[in-house]
């Protein structure tokens, strides 16, 4: 019964996976695309914290952490390349 | 009903409504008309939907090895960090020029802006 339910936790995560997804391919902004991605991620972290209670494993908790610091650092990079076309700017640029 | 049960059936409960806020967000992304009517959806639904599932995580490892210090921080970051993604992105979807939607009936922003624009204008 409890696998059941997570398995249908899983199939119903990754539908919203593909909705994220279309609207990353159909955006009509790079905003929305990136905001898109930023869905994605996230519900790649809610996808690991499923699977890894239906493996009834501890080991992908690290997985957790590291996709949560890549996506909030991507999105904070892809934000400043689209307001100021830098991502590091020098002392000197502005 | 033992022990094992009532867990079971309380992580159930958090990982279903989790994946229905989940839903929620792509069901916002989909039929939003702008990008931060959309923004909206994304960050706030989201956050709540990941944080549920991962609290549910938290009390389903609860009996095999107490709590999870991994769990804690990835909930805590994913708390502080979204939003803060959602906002930096729809401010550079502002700044970059993306319309509002065409029914929208305010921008309190607008003048702020154009007043700023103005004042750098001057200082030059």
């Amino acid at each position: 019964m409890f696998t059941t339910i997570l398995v249908v936790a899983l199939s119903l995560l990754s539908l919203s996976l593909l909705g994220s997804i279309y609207r990353v391919i159909k955006g009509p902004s790079p905003a929305d695309r990136v905001i898109a991605l930023d869905t994605v991620g996230i519900t790649m972290i809610a996808m690991v914290g499923v699977l890894s209670m239906l493996l009834r494993t501890s080991a992908f908790f690290e997985v957790i952490l590291l996709v949560g610091v890549l996506a909030f650092i991507g999105t904070v990079a892809f934000a400043k390349f689209i307001e100021r076309g830098v991502v590091l700017e020098r002392k000197r640029d502005h | 009903m033992n022990e094992n049960e009532i867990i079971n059936t309380i992580v159930a409960i958090l990982v279903l409504s989790g994946t229905f806020l989940s839903l929620v967000t792509t069901i916002g992304l989909f039929r939003l008309p702008d990008i931060y009517s959309r923004a909206h959806a994304a960050s706030k639904s989201a956050t709540l939907g990941v944080m549920l599932i991962l609290l549910g995580a938290l009390v389903y490892f609860y009996q095999d090895h107490g709590l999870d210090a991994r769990l804690i921080l990835g909930i805590l970051f994913v708390f502080i960090t979204s939003p803060v993604a959602g906002h930096l992105i729809s401010r550079s979807a502002y700044y970059s020029g993306v319309q509002l939607w065409e029914h929208s009936v305010q921008d309190e922003l607008k003048p702020v802006v154009e007043k700023k624009k103005k004042a750098a204008a001057e200082a030059e």
